[in-house]
C-alpha cells in the first residue's frame, strides 16, 4: 500500500521520543506559519496594488471558494492516511449532484430523500473502491481509476448537461450565511471536526494510523486491516457526495461536469499533502488538511484580487505545491539523521 | 518472457476477436492503421514503464504531450523550414522536464506523485500563459508528416514505434535496464550495492519525457493541434502499463509485456467501436475491464509464480 513513496521515506527515528500527538502536530504547524505568512504577504501585495486584502467580502469568498475542496480533501485525508488514495471523487460529485438534483425536482419535500439517496449512493461507491482494493487486491490507484472511467461512462451515457432543480430552500446551503460565516464553511467545519474527532479519539482512527503506518504490521497486531481501509473509503466518498450536494445547491441543478472542472480528484490530493500528511500514510491529520485547503483558497483570492492571469495562478500552484512537500521532506530528514 | 504471456494471450483474443467483427483488420492496410493508431500510447506506455519499474510514476505525461503540440504549432507557424529545429527543441524540452522531474523526486526527496503533479499544473499553466489561452499557429506538412504520411505502404509512425520498441527492449537487456529494476525492487538494497540509484531514477524520468516528446510529434500529426490533445494521456499509460502486469511500486515487469498492454487498451478501444459500444460507455466497460484484468493478475500470479518477500505488500 505504501510503494506510492516506498523508499522516499526515512525511518522516523524519533518516533521514541515525541509521543504520537506530538508528532502529529509537528507539520500541521507548519502549513499555518504558511498560511500566516502567506496572508501577510498578500496584505502587502494587495495594499501596494491600491486595494484592500482582508474585506469582508474576500473573508466570506475565502470560505466559500474553500468549502468543497475542503470538505473533499478532508475525506481524501482519511483514505490517504491508511495507505490509500482515491481518485474517483470528482466523478463521484458530478454524479451524486446529478442525483440530487434530479430527486430533488424542485420540490421542498424531496430535499431528505435526495440527501439519503445521495448519501446511500457514495457509500456505495465508496464501499465498491474499498472492497476492489481489499479482496481484489487492485492498487488503490488502478481500483479507484477503474471506478472513476465506470462512473465517468455511466454519468456522461445519462446526461449532456446540467438536468434536475434544486429547490430555493436549499439552495440556502450554498449561498446564505451567519454573519461573516457562509453555511457551506460550518458545513466544512463540521465534517472536519467529526473526521478529527474520529481520527484522534476513537478505535477506528487509531486502525486507520496502524494500516497506514505499515499494513503488514497492523495485520500481525490483530487489526483487522481490511475492514479499516473500506471504511475510510466509504467515509472517503460520503464526502465526496456531501460537496456534491453543496455544489449542486450552489448551481441549482446537477452537472456531469461539475467534478471534473474543479479538478477534485488531484487537487484535493494536493491539499492533504500540503497540509503535511504523507502521501506513502500514517502519517498527518485533519487540521493539516485544512490549513493546505485555506492555503489554496487564500493564494487564490490574492491572485483574483491582483487580477493575475488566470494560468499563473496554475504554475504557482504548483510550484507550491511541490516546494511544500520537500520542505517537509527536508525537515523529516533533518530529524531522522 | 513468463510473464509477458498472459497479456499477449489477452491481445491475441481480442486482436482475433476484432478480426472477425471486421475482416478488413487482416489486411495489410487495416493492421497498419490499427499499429498507427496505437503508436503514441505505445510509445507513451515505454516511458511510463521505466518510470513505473524504478517505483515512481509520472503523471505529467499527458500535460507534457499538450504543451508539446501547442510549443510546436505557435513556433513553426506554418513555414516548413522551422520543422527540424522545433523537433529538435520539442525532444530537448521533453528531456529536460524529465530531468527536473527526476531531480526533485531524487535529490529534493518530494513524493514522484506530488513532482509531476506539481509538473502537470506547471506545464498547463505556462504553455496557455504564452500562447494566451488557447493553442495558435500551425503545423507545417513536414511535421505532420510523421503522424500521417508513411514510407510506401508502412506509416512513419509505425517505423519510429519499432525503433523506440526495439530501444526500450535493448535498455532494460542492457547494464542499465537490471540496476532501474533493481532499485525499484529494493532501492536501499541496490544503493549498498553499488547502484547508483538517483542516477537511474533521473534517467528513467528523462526517458518518459522523451516518450512524450515522441508521442506528441506522432499526435500533432496524426490529431492535430488542440489543447485537448494530451488530455487523461498520464492515465490511460499508466493504465497500459499495469494492464501488462508491471507492478505499481517497483522492481517487477517487462517493457515488453508494458507496450503489450497499450496495445490491448487500444485493441478494446477499436473492438468496443465496433460492437458500437461508443461514446461514454465505452469508459464505464474500460474501467470494468481494467480492475477486473489487473485484480485477475493479482490473484492468481501469487499462486502460480514463487512469492517473493513484500510481494503482498506491492500487490496490495
Amino acid at each position: 500500500m505504501n510503494t506510492l513513496s516506498r523508499a522516499r521515506r526515512p525511518a522516523p527515528r524519533s518516533e521514541a521520543r515525541g509521543g504520537l500527538a506530538a508528532r502529529l502536530r509537528e507539520p500541521t504547524q507548519v502549513v499555518f506559519l504558511a498560511l500566516l505568512a502567506l496572508i501577510a504577504l498578500g496584505w502587502v501585495l494587495v495594499a501596494l496594488d491600491g486595494g484592500q486584502f482582508l474585506t469582508m467580502e474576500s473573508v466570506v469568498g475565502i470560505q466559500q471558494r474553500s468549502a468543497a475542496l475542503g470538505i473533499v480533501a478532508i475525506g481524501q485525508t482519511l483514505a490517504i492516511l491508511a495507505g490509500s488514495l482515491d481518485l474517483s471523487v470528482a466523478y463521484l460529485i458530478s454524479l451524486t449532484s446529478l442525483v440530487a438534483a434530479e430527486i430533488m425536482a424542485g420540490r421542498d419535500g424531496n430535499v431528505l430523500p435526495a440527501v439519503a439517496a445521495v448519501l446511500g449512493v457514495s457509500a456505495l461507491v465508496g464501499l465498491v473502491n474499498g472492497l476492489v482494493i481489499t479482496r481484489l487486491r487492485v492498487h488503490a490507484f488502478i481500483a479507484t481509476l477503474g471506478v472513476a472511467l465506470i462512473i465517468k461512462g455511466v454519468v456522461d451515457h445519462l446526461y449532456d448537461g446540467p438536468a434536475g432543480k434544486v429547490p430555493e430552500s436549499f439552495q440556502l446551503l450554498g449561498y446564505s450565511r451567519i454573519g461573516p460565516i457562509p453555511v457551506s464553511a460550518v458545513l466544512w467545519a463540521g465534517v472536519a471536526v467529526v473526521a478529527w474527532f474520529l481520527l484522534s479519539r476513537t478505535r477506528l482512527g487509531y486502525r486507520v494510523y496502524a494500516v497506514g503506518g505499515n499494513e503488514e504490521v497492523a495485520r500481525l497486531s490483530g487489526i483487522r486491516t481490511g475492514r479499516a481501509i473500506v471504511l475510510t473509503h466509504v467515509l472517503c466518498s460520503v464526502c465526496a457526495g456531501i460537496a456534491g450536494l453543496l455544489l449542486a445547491s450552489r448551481l441549482g441543478a446537477g452537472a456531469p461536469t461539475v467534478g471534473t472542472d474543479g479538478g477534485y480528484d488531484l487537487e484535493s490530493i494536493a491539499a492533504v499533502v500540503l497540509g503535511g500528511t504523507a502521501l506513502a500514510g500514517g502519517k498527518g491529520g485533519v487540521s493539516g488538511t485544512v490549513g493546505g485547503v485555506l492555503l489554496l483558497a487564500v493564494l487564490d483570492t490574492i491572485f483574483n484580487q491582483l487580477e493575475v492571469n488566470s494560468f499563473v495562478k496554475d504554475v504557482v500552484r504548483g510550484v507550491v505545491i511541490v516546494v511544500a512537500v520537500a520542505v517537509y521532506a527536508r525537515r523529516i530528514k533533518g530529524r531522522s539523521v | 518472457m513468463k510473464r509477458t504471456l498472459p497479456i499477449l494471450a489477452v491481445l491475441m483474443v481480442l486482436l482475433a476477436a476484432i478480426a472477425i467483427a471486421n475482416p478488413h483488420f487482416l489486411e495489410p492496410a487495416g493492421f497498419l492503421a490499427f499499429l498507427k493508431r496505437a503508436a503514441p500510447l505505445v510509445i507513451l506506455a515505454a516511458g511510463q514503464y521505466f518510470v513505473i519499474v524504478s517505483g515512481e510514476f509520472d503523471l505529467s505525461v499527458g500535460s507534457l504531450v499538450t504543451a508539446e503540440v501547442v510549443i510546436a504549432a505557435r513556433l513553426i507557424d506554418g513555414d516548413g523550414s522551422a520543422t527540424w529545429p522545433v523537433i529538435a527543441l520539442l525532444i530537448v524540452i521533453g528531456l529536460l522536464v524529465g530531468l527536473v522531474n527526476g531531480v526533485v523526486t531524487t535529490k529534493l526527496r518530494v513524493p514522484s506523485f506530488i513532482v509531476t503533479l506539481g509538473m502537470l499544473l506547471i506545464l498547463s499553466g505556462a504553455v496557455f500563459l504564452w500562447t494566451g489561452g488557447a493553442p495558435r499557429g500551425a503545423l507545417s506538412e513536414g511535421f505532420r508528416a510523421f503522424g500521417r504520411g508513411g514510407l510506401g505502404p508502412v506509416p512513419w509512425s509505425v517505423l519510429i514505434l519499432l525503433a523506440v520498441g526495439a530501444a526500450a527492449i535493448w535498455l532494460m537487456r542492457a547494464d542499465f535496464g537490471k540496476t532501474l529494476i533493481a532499485t525499484g525492487d529494493n532501492e536501499r538494497a541496490a544503493a549498498l550495492s553499488g547502484v547508483r540509484v538517483d542516477r537511474a531514477k533521473i534517467i528513467a524520468f528523462m526517458l518518459s519525457g522523451l516518450a512524450a516528446a515522441v508521442a506528441a510529434i506522432l499526435l500533432g500529426g496524426f490529431a492535430g493541434v488542440s489543447a485537448q490533445v494530451g488530455q487523461g494521456l498520464e492515465f490511460s499509460a499508466i493504465t497500459a502499463v499495469v494492464l501488462g502486469g508491471v507492478v505499481l511500486g517497483g522492481g517487477r515487469g517487462s517493457v515488453l509485456a508494458a507496450m503489450a498492454g497499450a496495445f490491448t487498451l487500444e485493441a478494446l478501444f477499436t473492438l468496443l467501436n465496433l460492437y458500437g459500444i461508443s461514446g461514454a460507455l465505452e469508459f464505464t466497460v474500460q474501467g470494468v475491464i481494467i480492475i477486473a484484468a489487473v485484480a485477475a493478475g493479482a490473484v492468481h500470479l501469487p499462486r502460480m509464480f514463487t512469492p517473493r518477500k513484500g510481494d503482498a505488500h506491492a500487490a496490495s
